[in-house]
């Protein structure tokens, strides 16, 4: 088991983001709302899996997988070693 | 404006797309002028608002930027405007402008903004969007809440913009209580900052003391002053900056619990339907396609009117220019040296507005941040971000824009392999260049109704950028790692573009383009000219004597005479030894003298390869024939045949298309790089490269 992220989530699907160690999260995403219990969906993937576009509570934010890796989600997720 | 005092200085702060421009447009009309910040190559608008009979403001529109922790150059500039208490453009008040329909995030800078202490006036633009989300706003509430002038505008509309000019002129400070109190996190810390860096406010300190490692702009021995300072005091700066993003983000959502009601039911935004297609894996990447194909078609087909009108205007003035004036030294500058030199300048204008309209029309409508959703993973593969792709795209008009673009790259090394790479794809100086080479060697033929020269054409834009990806994806292997990227953009919603805004960017573009480009273009011409008009010794002031002591003047005509006597001038003209020194070297690539001469003035900027040529074959002739003819007309001495053949014609293509032949590009790595290493490397390697391409193009073909 592990945290879900907001990588993990599939076209579609809805997220709220958890309360977790802030420390080691980019300030830039922070600045730009992606707050704990702020809700996200992603709305597309870019080709080639690229950035993930997010609907961010009211406004869209797209963003390279390796910074949606870092956003902790409520929930969590078999890990499939 | 009152006796003797200087107008108000007024700038506008904000996040990107909200309107921002729109609003300074709004505000100062065509009275607007585009400058760079010293040292930086960070576009900077400025412009004069009337407020009313009698006062007048000075405006200045700042990047827009997400917050005051700057991650890039631009937003940098925000901070220091801001900041600094001897800033030139240090302003009396601030204009925040905050998106009405995506107040949290917008306010969060505003609040940063309010706790620097100047007199601030709050704008809450687009307010028609918000009526038609649903969205209600309690003026009243924010404006209780922050202290300030709260006023609703639709820059696009111009509506609320007399409200807001009053607004400025009624402001007045009142000293208020900080959004977010800085001495309550560290004690006297800001203060002591405040003293090092000797700024006026602690929040202006704090903000700088807190980022000092990552700001560029600080000498040394205040950053490890300061550095110093906060190992003393025991604070930890991320830590510190986290908790105040969520301390601020935290009063601006209970204050708009308060004062915002949103009814969702409402909205029905085009941006989420669009999005489907557009950001679509496949349908959106053939539209963008599709999109770049036209550019190219419009760029090649739409200015072909405009630009044989003005060749033909100029050639015109020249030759009336001839008959009103009395001939001599005088009236050759003007007709042969002059004129040209301004047509040479004046005929990419429509090139440029049409590319102009383009990008702008992207930008504007919230496109191009789609393009970088889009390209983003393919870019990065070659070692670039997905906002290359603009100063790529930007590149095919003109690298000096495109490489000013780059700016907004964070990562400071995809930023370097942008500057880098950009001067490979086709920009608008090589057209004119590739247009005489492809209509000399390649047939004028319609398959299924595609033009071949255009096919021809597309083909050397598609080999521009395959070696610009091929060099990033080098250069990305060879450089190290300074910094990790954080890709994270905003997809702003569709707007339509407002005409206004297009008219004005393409004006201030082509502005630029003329007094920038456009003086070394005709300070070359008008060099070429004389260099081409003068000799060195007596071959050039007696060439009809020593022509006429070669041949047997009975034998040929008196035309053929005069045009031996023309083209011994040439040969003997500066520009002909100089053109003849190098020709040993560029004779395997299937060169001459003359092509040398041309090469040799490219140096300076392509496009002069074509006045060149024009010089050339015009020199010391009444005769006003368009360079292509004469070119067409060009016998090698060696062979007897046409000089300019298909190998010829195909090496040249290649030699353009790869060499660094513009000074102007030059002189902006320079100052983009703030560094003489990676022009001069960049010019080396370019050149080097389109050597070797053109030789072996030369020798497999021939």
């Amino acid at each position: 088991m592990r945290f879900k992220r907001a990588a993990d989530l599939r076209v579609g699907e809805r997220g709220v983001i958890r309360e977790f160690d802030l420390d080691k999260l980019p300030v830039k995403l922070l600045e730009m709302g992606c707050l704990p219990g702020a809700e996200l969906e992603v709305k597309h993937v870019a080709p080639f899996d690229g950035p993930i576009y997010f609907r961010m509570e009211d406004y869209h934010l797209a963003m390279r997988r390796e910074l949606a890796e870092m956003i902790l989600l409520e929930g969590s997720v078999e890990d499939v070693a | 404006m009152i006796g003797g005092r200087k107008a108000l200085k007024v700038a506008l702060v904000g996040n990107p797309n909200t309107g921002k421009s729109s609003l300074f447009n709004a505000l100062t009309g065509l009275n607007q002028k585009v400058s760079n910040y010293p040292g930086i190559t960070v576009e900077k608008k400025t412009g004069y608002s009337k407020l009313n009979q009698r006062a007048i403001a000075e405006m200045i529109d700042l990047p827009g930027t997400y917050s005051l922790h700057p991650s890039s150059i631009d937003e940098e500039v925000v901070l220091r405007t801001l900041t600094e208490p001897d800033n030139a453009d240090r302003p009396d008040a601030i204009i925040a402008v905050a998106d009405a329909t995506n107040l949290k995030r917008n306010l969060y800078l505003f609040t940063q903004v309010l706790d620097l202490g100047l007199p601030t006036i709050l704008v809450l633009n687009m307010v028609d969007q918000v009526h038609r989300k649903g969205i209600e706003i309690d003026v009243e509430k924010l404006e209780e809440a922050f202290g300030v002038k709260v006023v609703l505008v639709n820059a696009r509309k111009g509506e609320g913009i007399d409200v807001l000019k009053k607004s400025v002129l009624e402001l007045s400070y009142e000293l208020r209580p900080p959004v977010f109190d800085v001495r309550s996190f560290a004690p006297n810390y800001a203060e002591n900052a405040r003293k090092i860096l000797d700024l006026e406010g602690d929040y202006a300190a704090w903000l700088i003391a807190t980022q000092v490692s990552e700001l560029s702009y600080l000498d040394k021995t205040v950053r490890d002053e300061v550095e110093q300072l906060t190992l003393r005091s025991n604070v930890d700066t991320k830590k510190l900056r986290i908790k105040e993003t969520i301390q601020r983000y935290k009063i601006v959502n209970d204050l708009l619990k308060e004062a915002v009601t949103v009814n969702p039911n409402l909205d029905r935004s085009w941006t989420g339907r669009l999005d489907y297609i557009i950001t679509h894996k496949v349908y959106g990447v053939a539209i963008l396609l599709g999109l770049l194909f036209l550019i190219f078609q419009a760029i090649f087909s739409w200015a072909e009117l405009p630009m044989n009108l003005i060749d033909t205007v100029f050639s015109e003035l020249s030759i009336y220019t001839r008959k009103a004036m009395e001939p001599g030294a005088l009236t050759d500058l003007i007709a042969d040296g002059i004129i040209p030199g301004v047509a040479g300048v004046v005929i990419f204008l429509p090139q440029i507005f049409i590319l102009f309209t383009f990008i702008t029309l992207m930008e504007e409508t919230g496109y191009m941040a789609r393009v970088v959703f889009l390209m983003d993973k393919l870019m990065k593969r070659f070692g670039l971000s997905g906002k290359s792709v603009v100063p790529l795209i930007s590149g095919t008009a003109c690298a000096i824009p495109a490489i000013m673009a780059t700016r907004n790259i964070e990562s400071w090394k995809e930023r370097l392999i942008t500057i880098f790479v950009t001067p490979f794809t086709t920009c608008s100086a090589r057209l004119p260049v590739y247009t005489v080479l492809i209509g000399l060697v390649i047939p004028s033929k319609s398959y299924l109704g595609i033009n071949l020269q255009g096919i021809v054409l597309m083909f050397m834009y598609l080999i521009g950028f395959a070696t610009a990806l091929g060099s990033a994806w080098l250069m990305s292997k060879l450089l190290p790692t300074r910094s990790t990227s954080h890709f994270i953009v905003e997809m702003p919603a569709y707007r339509v573009p407002l005409y206004k805004n297009v008219l004005i960017t393409i004006w201030n573009k082509g502005k630029s383009f003329v007094t920038n480009a456009g003086k070394i273009i005709i300070a070359i011409s008008i060099i070429l000219w004389v260099l081409a008009s003068n000799g060195p010794n007596d071959h050039f002031t007696e060439a009809e004597k020593y022509v006429t002591a070669q041949v047997d003047t009975n034998s040929i005509s008196e035309e053929d005479l005069v045009g031996k006597i023309e083209s011994y001038r040439l040969e003997h003209s500066y520009v002909g030894y100089l053109g003849q020194a190098i020709e040993p070297a560029i004779r395997p690539l299937g060169y001459d003298w003359k092509v040398g001469i041309a090469l040799i003035s490219s140096f300076a900027a392509r496009e002069v390869f074509v006045g060149t040529m024009a010089t050339i074959y015009s020199v010391g002739s009444d005769d006003e024939k368009t360079v292509m003819e004469h070119m067409d007309q060009e016998i090698n001495p060696r062979t007897g045949k046409r000089f300019f053949t298909f190998p010829v014609g195909m090496s040249l293509l290649m030699f353009y298309a790869f060499a660094m032949q513009c000074m102007s590009t030059f002189a902006i790595v320079r100052k983009e790089t703030n560094s003489w290493r990676w022009p001069i490397f960049q010019a080396v390697f370019m050149t080097a490269f389109a050597y070797v391409i053109s030789l072996l193009t030369y020798q497999i073909l021939s």
